[in-house]
């Protein structure tokens, strides 16, 4: 495994492409490490903010050495990341998490299933399997892509060149009227592995729907974090079995995790 | 020519190459934050509390940010001495820097077990949590009342085989009166300050922003507290004081070591720095530099 590092990046692009929601390109090298699923947690410059922000790793350029991420405001640190512009320096740490098992995805039928600010990890996950399709000679009709979102979409547009993208709405304005598993039912999808990001009740949606499916589904999971790194413990979920590290039924979602798999953990 | 500077400070017959530590709790065993330092420039690590049994901690959200800190309501979560001894401490043995090792507990039986476990281990010194909840005297932790204190310390004192920090809590009316206490009851050391009890609300969700209610308040926030408590400490015993509270850089623990501490740790600041810890120890050579200081003891408590 890369070492992990805390690093100075330059931002390269940044623009608002949804109400409230930022898209951004960092220059980095750390970029070079990253898998899908993984996340680099951004430190704010106010000093009454101190902790870092885990944002996840939606995009990579490795050659030009570039992340991207696509966040929403949600206080005073995003707030602050959403004013940044071109050449402003920024300090990381990376990369961080396990990331999606992209093996378990081979020769399969998989749903990429993201929720509202979920969906951002869901665009390099889906550029990483497209090429492994590319390279084994097959198309990408085994990747069905499924995006939850409130009213506006983002990374749709990103999403269609690497699979089928299906829409649900919570107003109903654009595809399915409900969430991700309202728009399953609609076009009927089938499939063998769920990777899946988005709000807790949707995860929990997931989790029942593959168990009662007979499908493998991992999850990408949200907690609070202070360190980032595994040292402090207050990122822990609960997990079915004692955990490796803690010996405990608790794991630590920011090194053991973000991604688990759906049957491991208790939510 | 550059001058040889001593930062070497030594505490109940322990000498550690630097005055700098790890705060207990904020860099679990050094296996985390050993991507980042090199733990063997570190005057010690104080490792994550530890307990006879493995415990769970308390349900998340375990941290919240605050102006200038953070709370934590993590509630010793800890793998259990069995694990430590075998894992941890075997990690620890390859480095060339001092352990410490922070026992929690939840009655001074507890405390008694894990204390008289490391008495074979390769351990320099044992730090004692007294900010557990004291399940038998009804949650009412150890360090809050001076009797008790001097309860834990004297119980302790008679099995440890390994110098005893007792760690004293700020949530009391008088730490001095509690740094008496330690040591009138044997203790080698005292260390402070553990965080300041906390709250924070949700005002958005109306609910705290702690699963356990209540955390810890620590980090830049509360350092001209730990400031304080430490330099009354250190004027109420001969004995002598770790100091902690907000650590960022050499000039913060210069503060400390002025105010008494012989010894400093370095706690949630790593959380926004991983590399905090060296360049503490790296802050602190520059000041001796800068003021022509050859010997770190020098400056300890020189502010009367
Ligand atoms: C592994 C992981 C990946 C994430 N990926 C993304 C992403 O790609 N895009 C995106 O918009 N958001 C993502 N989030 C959520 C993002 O971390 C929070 O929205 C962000 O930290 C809010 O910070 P703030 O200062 O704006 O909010 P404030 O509410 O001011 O933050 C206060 C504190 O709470 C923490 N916090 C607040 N909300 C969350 C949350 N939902 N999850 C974890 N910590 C939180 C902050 O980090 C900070 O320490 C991710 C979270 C995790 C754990
Ligand atoms: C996440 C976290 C976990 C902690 N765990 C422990 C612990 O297990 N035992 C202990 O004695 N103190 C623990 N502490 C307290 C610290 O060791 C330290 O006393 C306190 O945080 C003040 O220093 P700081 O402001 O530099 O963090 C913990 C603090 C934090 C932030
Ligand atoms: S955030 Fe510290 S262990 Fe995960």
């Amino acid at each position: 495994m890369k070492k992990k590092k805390k690093e100075t990046a330059v931002v390269y692009s940044q623009k608002e492409t949804a109400q409230g929601i930022f898209d951004m390109w960092i220059e980095t090298p750390l970029a070079g490490n990253a898998h899908p699923g993984q996340f680099i947690s951004i430190y704010p410059k106010n000093e009454a903010t101190l902790l870092p922000r885990p944002i996840s790793i939606c995009e990579v350029d490795e050659k030009k050495e570039r992340l991207r991420i696509v966040y929403r405001i949600a206080g005073q640190g995003t707030r602050e990341f959403s004013s940044y512009e071109q050449g402003d320096s920024i300090s990381i740490l990376g990369i961080l998490g396990n990331g999606f098992p992209l093996e378990a995805a081979e020769g399969k039928n998989v749903f990429l299933m993201g929720g509202g600010i979920g969906i951002p990890p869901m665009v390099q996950l889906a550029k990483e399997l497209a090429a492994a399709n590319r390279e084994a000679g097959r198309d990408n009709s085994n990747i069905k892509i499924i995006l939850g979102y409130r009213s506006e979409l983002f990374l749709h547009e990103d999403l269609m060149q690497y699979g089928q993208v299906y829409i649900a709405t919570e107003d109903g304005s654009k595809g399915s009227k409900g969430t991700v598993m309202d728009a399953i039912e609609d076009n009927r999808l089938k499939g063998d592995v769920i990777f899946s990001c988005g709000p807790m009740p949707m995860l929990r949606a997931i989790k029942r729907y593959a168990a009662e499916n007979g499908m493998t589904a991992y999850l990408s999971l949200e907690e609070r974090m202070a360190c980032g790194v595994g040292a402090c413990l207050g990122c822990v979920c609960k997990t079915k079995e004692v955990d490796h590290h803690s010996f405990v039924h608790n794991a630590r979602v920011c090194t053991d995790g973000p991604v688990y798999l759906a049957e491991e953990v208790d939510i | 020519m550059e001058k040889k500077r001593n930062m070497a400070v030594t505490i109940a017959g322990v000498a550690f190459k630097n005055p700098v530590m790890t705060a207990s709790g904020t860099f679990g065993s050094g296996m985390e934050y050993g991507e980042f330092v090199d733990l063997n420039k570190l005057g010690a690590i104080v490792t994550k509390g530890v307990a006879n049994i493995p415990w769970p901690g308390n349900p998340t959200p375990r941290v919240a940010e605050t102006y200038g800190g953070m709370l934590n309501a993590i509630g010793l979560q800890n793998p259990g001495i069995d694990v430590f001894i075998k894992r941890d401490l075997e990690f620890l043995k390859q480095y060339d820097t001092k352990v410490i090792v922070n026992v929690c507990g939840k009655s001074v039986e507890d405390y008694v077990e894990v204390v008289e476990r490391l008495s074979e281990q390769a351990v320099d010194m044992l730090e004692i949590n007294v900010s557990c909840p004291n399940v038998k005297e009804g949650a009412i932790a150890f360090g809050q009342k001076a009797d008790a204190l001097y309860h834990i310390t004297e119980e302790i004192k008679k099995k440890a085989k390994q110098p005893v920090i007792m760690k004293l809590s700020p949530n009391v009316t008088s730490i001095g009166e509690m740094a008496k206490a330690a040591e009138a009851a044997g203790a080698d050391a005292i260390s402070l300050i553990n965080t300041i009890t906390g709250m924070k609300i949700d005002i958005h969700k109306r609910r705290f922003a702690l699963a356990n209610k209540t955390g810890g308040l620590s980090g830049p926030a509360i350092k001209p507290v730990a400031v304080r408590m430490v330099y009354e400490a250190a004027h109420a015993v001969k004995i002598p004081i770790i100091g902690m509270g907000g650590i960022a850089n050499g000039e913060d623990a210069i503060e400390f070591l002025m105010a008494g501490a012989t010894a400093v740790s370095v706690g949630a600041m790593n959380f926004v720095n991983p590399y905090a810890t060296e360049e503490t120890i790296q802050g602190i050579e520059e000041y001796m530099e800068q003021y022509n200081i050859e010997d770190i003891r020098e400056i300890i408590g020189c502010v009367e």
